[in-house]
């Protein structure tokens, strides 16, 4: 067996490697280390942004009910978006991302593990930051997008909106350094054999999302220093007043902020990418066109920004082009979709807990991309557009796409980590309970959005069937609360009584299960050979090998 | 490609993206002129210019010093980069000076959106150069005491691309901001 020397950390030992506890952790450049500590920091953030929705659900659960003020309703949407998409999502991916992708490929590092560490720490400072506005007169209560001239000095003359801009503003310093380092990762040290075309596919929507994380984030940052420069110099790039204009802070917004929401979602789908084939017992269905519709969604995802801006009223035109594009992109999404159930068509399923989230997310993930080509449709987005229609739609999206692929992953990948398997008993009872939650609370605000609930005001009056649909919502919530506590006490107890992992518990072919659970600090001795798309099968049955993919590089 | 160039590029790809977002503001407000000071009423090309022939020339001293570090010239190596840390340093000068002819006529950052988008633009690339010349000086001063590795080659060439970027960032801001208003 001609097994290769792992890529990357030549004749640089990490230096910190002598420290002991919690040191560690905070010295640490190992690309494991931190990938642990963007998992943990990111659930903390998502403890936080989720008592945050429970509080707006309980005001919501009465009409006219008056358990919070208007001002702290505003600021809880406005931090729980920020921190779900900025603090929870983003970092938990990236935190899969950073521990996965080197494992993947057969790599002991990322390219800089020192970037590695400093783009994480930057990106908890910037929620710190974030957070300490809560200190200071109060959060931003803008909403996660901000628009002018409500952001403005004008109209919120309190720090919390500065705070909102300079925390977002090192998040995206961090999120770029990384997504270089993943892109350099990939591109400089893939072992012998790993040609592109046999990554595998969690690594190519890594790369890919990566890609789009340099064109998108200082979008961002660039608008974010202009509106702190409105604030805190006086000028006027968004103040109507001195000619300024509100509608370009909307353009650069979403101009980031459409290929952000692909940012949340590539990832996930590669997770599932990689969950779907292991528990099906089939090679992925389709691979060239799973990573190529994935370059088609990141190129695409670049010119649909406008069709969050429908209601602005920016011209048939304009309309026309953007409610075009957006449905365009929604052919190579609906051709991942094909792919995945291609793949579990005729296999050997086997419903782990990891596999029920991933079937979930292709149902949950369908609904939330159905409901987001209605919004394509300019009449429709003008009707429903600030309504709960969009609530629960990017609700779909982001928790029934993203959040679901991250507990698959999680459940996947989590006794590679520790080493340890999560209990089936309790992750089964963490699904359905989740499962269940989410829907109760999220399909229910279609309806409410259709008969004309707005969102983002704090209550509302007693009309037919408001009352009694938003407490059904409301108590979804507290059964996802109770579904979280399950996940929490699962994690609690398979790190001590889980059963012991294995190399290879599922029978996973990607070369992170070629090492011990958890990997040791320089990941591999030696690599297997790689052949083809599936290393660890051709190793098991040489007689059955696949066929080889490209030619050695 | 080596590993720090090829991450510097990707720097320098997401800089651009930065750099496009603040020169699409300037254009924007440009071609809606408000009132009060405007590029045409306040900007003089040719001293600027001036400044700008320098940061120009920063680079094709920064080649010499790169072609020197090659041939393992190092005294020359070091001579170039001092040279062109110089003028580096001149045209931020030149830029302050303009900055504080600017001020005391009255043309500030809150004045109008002239006034708005042109130091955003501008300030945000002198702070650019700035960076670059902390970098310059990090690598003379390396260049003067420490052995010449090939670690510290590839460091030295990935600031050079960086520093290039800069310039070639001015190319564009000197063609928009001081010479389409005169034409």
């Amino acid at each position: 067996m001609n097994h290769v020397l792992a890529p990357g950390m030549e004749g640089t030992a990490p230096e910190f490697a002598a420290q002991e506890g919690l040191l560690s952790w905070v010295a640490s450049v190992d690309h494991k280390q931190i990938g642990i500590m963007y998992l943990l920091g990111a659930f903390v953030f998502f403890g936080v942004g989720g008592i945050e929705a429970l509080l707006m659900r309980v005001q919501l659960a009465l009409p006219n009910n008056h358990f919070l003020s208007p001002d702290t309703f505003n600021q809880l949407f406005t931090m729980h978006g920020t921190t779900m998409i900025f603090l929870v999502l983003m970092p938990m991916l990236t935190g899969l991302t950073v521990y996965l992708v080197p494992l993947m490929i057969g790599a002991r590092d990322m390219a800089f593990p020192r970037l590695n560490a400093l783009s994480f720490w930057i990106q908890i400072f910037g929620g710190i930051v974030l957070y300490f506005s809560f200190f200071d007169g109060g959060a931003p209560n803008a909403g996660w997008f901000s628009y002018t001239p409500l952001s403005e000095k004008t109209f919120s003359s309190l720090p919390g909106q500065d705070y909102w801009l300079l925390g977002l503003f090192a998040i995206g310093i961090g999120t770029v350094a990384g997504a270089i380092n993943v892109i350099v990762t990939v591109i400089d040290l893939r072992a012998p054999g790993m040609s592109l075309r046999r990554l595998p596919l969690f690594v190519w929507m890594g790369f890919v999302n990566s890609w789009l994380m340099v064109m998108a984030l200082p979008i961002l940052n660039g608008a974010l220093v202009m509106l702190l420069i409105d604030r805190e110099l006086n000028a006027h790039f968004f103040t109507p007043e001195a000619g300024g204009s509100v509608i370009l802070w909307q353009h650069y917004f979403w101009a980031f902020g459409h290929p952000e929401v692909y940012i949340m979602i590539l990832p996930a789908f590669g997770i599932i990418s990689e969950v779907i084939p292991t528990f099906s017992g089939k090679p992925i269905f389709g691979y060239g066109f799973v990573a190529a519709s994935t370059v088609a969604i990141a190129f695409l995802s670049l010119s649909v920004w406008a069709h969050h801006m429908f209601a602005v009223g920016l011209g048939h035109l304009w309309d026309v082009f953007f409610g075009a594009s957006s449905m365009a992109i929604a052919v190579p999404t609906g051709v991942k979709i094909f792919n995945w159930t291609a793949t579990m068509y005729g296999g050997r399923l086997r419903f782990t807990t990891s596999m029920m989230f991933a079937v979930a997310f292709l149902v949950m993930f369908t609904i939330g991309g159905l409901s987001g080509v209605s919004f394509a449709v300019v009449p429709l987005d003008w009707q429903l557009t600030d309504t709960y229609y969009l609530v629960a739609h990017l609700h779909y999206v982001l928790f029934g796409g993203t959040v679901f692929a991250l507990f698959a992953g999680i459940y996947y990948w989590f006794p590679k980590i520790t080493g340890r398997m999560l209990s089936e008993h309790w992750g089964k009872l963490n699904f359905w309970s989740t499962f269940i939650g989410f829907n109760m609370t999220f399909l229910i605000q279609h309806l409410l959005g259709m008969m004309g609930m707005p969102r983002r005001v704090w209550t509302y009056p007693a009309l037919p069937y408001w009352g009694s649909f938003n407490l059904l919502s409301t108590i979804g919530a507290f059964v996802l609360l109770f579904s979280m506590l399950v996940f929490i006490w699962n994690v609690f107890i398979s790190l001590h009584e889980g059963a012991l992992a294995g190399d290879n518990p599922w029978g996973g072919w990607t070369l992170e299960w070629a090492t011990s659970s958890p990997p040791p600090t320089d990941n591999f001795d030696r690599v297997p050979p790689i052949s083809g798309r599936r290393p660890l099968w051709d190793l098991a049955h040489p007689e059955l090998a696949d066929e080889l993919v490209g030619r050695a590089e | 490609m080596s590993r720090s160039k090829l991450g510097v590029s990707l720097f320098i790809l997401s800089e651009a993206n930065f750099f496009v977002i603040l020169i699409i503001a300037y254009v924007y407000y440009h071609t809606i002129p408000a009132g009060g000071p405007s590029a045409a009423s306040s900007l003089d090309p040719w001293r600027t210019g001036a400044f700008s022939i320098c940061l120009f020339a920063s680079s094709a001293t920064l080649l010499l010093a790169e072609r020197n570090l090659r041939r393992d010239r190092h005294r020359a190596h070091f001579c170039w980069l001092v040279i062109t840390i110089l003028l580096g340093a001149i045209f931020l000068v030149g830029q302050g000076n303009e900055y504080a002819r600017l001020i005391t006529g009255g043309v500030t950052w809150s004045r109008n959106l002239f006034g708005t988008t042109f130091f955003t633009l501008t300030g945000f690339h002198g702070l650019h150069v700035f960076g670059g010349l902390c970098a310059l000086a990090i690598m003379a001063t390396v260049a003067l005491t420490a052995e010449m590795t090939d670690r510290r080659r590839e460091a030295f060439a990935a600031v050079g691309m960086y520093w290039h970027f800069v310039d070639a960032v001015w190319v564009a801001i000197f063609a928009i901001v001081y010479l389409w208003a005169f034409v």
